[in-house]
């Protein structure tokens, strides 16, 4: 090739956009993930203590599901604020699984099919993050039951629209949902329990000095979410709110 | 001391490989662990048989040539050492050990315990270096260099580039052999004027080869050098900020 010194002919040529382009490496999917991730957990800590609102009474929780359709007050049309909330979210939801998904094709490539014939004593991984696949996997799953059963109403037959306070109490009375609720937030605790030190370490958020607050951190968020959600079904089952 | 060693062995890049076993009797406490594969590959020689085929050179921990899967430990159950530096003192007597070649797609066996490791070339060439004019030597101490970014630089640039921290991580991720090799450059004044470029090529490089990185930690145990996953953090970093630049000089035409 020969080099004229036009800049034209030393610029590669970009075949996507830059966005695309960025996408396409496994570093910046990671920073990808991370980002989306963020917004999940933001979204999964309101909700929590949104839901908080169950334990003062059935106004207060109905008044809450009210006003979340009311977000923006009069500045913008009823649950338009809601929605594009909704896409947000969605959004970072297929994102975040669309990076996991091609990473851990590529990784199973990389990996390759000869595998150590001594099983693997992992030093430093620990179980959170060696089934961050799995247990992705079951908050996916989980994720849309729970919208089937208390957004929806499709699988649970006592369901009224609007009513949050008899909806949660309908759904969580049923034993079998209950305890699927308790197995999918345990597993939804493991996956933050990595996700939240992980993501620092994918976008460089990397300082030896509050290095170790990134550990603790994700152990505190993970026990109020797991805590906090978990309190919703057994508290139901004992009666403690009927 | 005598042991039973099980050892892959593959007559090739292509050829199928299997275990055999292998009883080295009589080794001394005070052998390493490549002197001890040294002895049983002389009585293999003498009784008519092919030798373990492994990779070595300076058997002091500073060139990264020797490395094998010892009992499932990138160079042996022993934290910040290589394969050479690993003795038979930390086993014991009639001890059975499993010697496995590195493992990964982009870094495919050669022949016995040998792997192909170019593509750890590659991902120096890419980008590793720093281009200098030709001349006169320029006086020592010229460019004042921060303690603290010699001290980091210096704790990257120890890595030795053999490949243990693909090997352990369960991904075959290259991040932290490519980081550190990174975090050596690019925290040097000498390494600025191509910083951004230099992480761009050699991440996409990287990337060509090996898995991606996540966050196990399993790389740093395993380093016979003890280089921080911090390194890797370093780097996830000045590669999105490099893709901004590189977003911005594509304007600058």
């Amino acid at each position: 090739m020969t080099t004229t010194g036009r800049r034209e002919d030393t610029k590669p040529a970009r075949k996507l956009p830059w966005i695309l382009e960025l996408y396409r490496s496994d570093v910046a999917k990671k920073w990808i993930m991370a980002i989306s991730g963020v917004i999940l957990l933001g979204y999964i800590a309101a909700h929590m203590m949104g839901n908080m609102k169950i334990y003062f009474g059935p106004e207060e929780i109905n008044h809450y599901g009210e006003a979340l359709r009311e977000l923006g007050g009069d500045l913008v049309p009823k649950t338009h604020l809601l929605w594009i909330m909704r896409i947000g979210l969605t959004a970072a939801f297929a994102i975040h699984i669309h990076a996991a998904y091609s990473l851990t094709r590529k990784n199973l490539q990389a990996r390759g099919r000869v595998r150590y014939d001594v099983p693997r004593e992992y030093l430093a991984a620990n179980y959170a993050s060696r089934t961050m696949r799995w247990s992705g996997v079951i908050v996916l799953f989980f994720v849309l039951f729970h919208l089937a059963d208390l957004t929806w109403g499709t699988t649970n037959p006592d369901f009224i629209r609007g009513d949050v306070y008899n909806n949660m109490i309908a759904s969580f009375e049923r034993v079998p949902v209950a305890i699927l609720y308790i197995v999918a937030n345990l597993a939804l605790g493991l996956h933050i329990l990595h996700g939240v030190w992980s993501l620092f370490q994918s976008i460089g958020a990397n300082n030896r000095v509050y290095n170790k607050w990134r550990r603790y951190l994700a152990w505190g968020f993970t026990a109020v979410i797991v805590v906090g959600n978990l309190s919703f079904p057994i508290a139901i089952q004992l009666g403690i709110i009927s | 001391m005598d042991l039973t060693l099980k050892v892959w062995r593959q007559n090739g890049p292509d050829k199928p490989g299997e275990f055999k076993e292998y009883e080295a009797k009589g080794i001394s406490e005070e052998a390493s662990f490549l002197e001890m594969l040294d002895i049983v590959n002389e009585r293999i020689v003498e009784s008519g048989g092919v030798p373990i085929e492994f990779d070595h050179d300076c058997r002091e921990g500073i060139c990264g040539t020797c490395g094998v899967m010892i009992n499932g430990h990138p160079h042996g159950n022993q934290k910040g050492t290589a394969t050479c530096q690993l003795h038979m003192r930390k086993f014991n007597d009639g001890d059975r050990i499993v010697i496995e070649p590195w493992r990964a797609t982009g870094m495919p066996v050669v022949q016995d315990l040998i792997v192909d490791r170019s593509a750890l070339d590659r991902i120096i060439e890419a980008g590793g270096y720093i281009s200098v004019d030709t001349g006169g030597t320029p006086d020592a101490n010229l460019i004042p260099v921060p303690k603290e970014a010699a001290d980091a630089s210096m704790d990257a640039a120890a890595c030795i580039g053999c490949a243990a921290c693909i090997a352990a991580c369960p991904n075959s991720a290259g991040q932290l052999f490519t980081a550190a090799k990174l975090a050596h450059l690019n925290l040097l004044p000498q390494g600025q004027p191509e910083r951004y470029d230099r992480t761009i090529a050699m991440v996409e490089k990287m990337e060509e080869f090996f898995g991606s990185c996540t966050n196990h930690g399993e790389c740093e145990e395993a380093c016979p050098k003890s280089i921080s996953i911090n390194n890797i953090a370093f780097m996830n970093r000045d590669y999105l900020v490099a893709k901004f630049k590189d977003r911005r000089k594509a304007g600058q035409t």
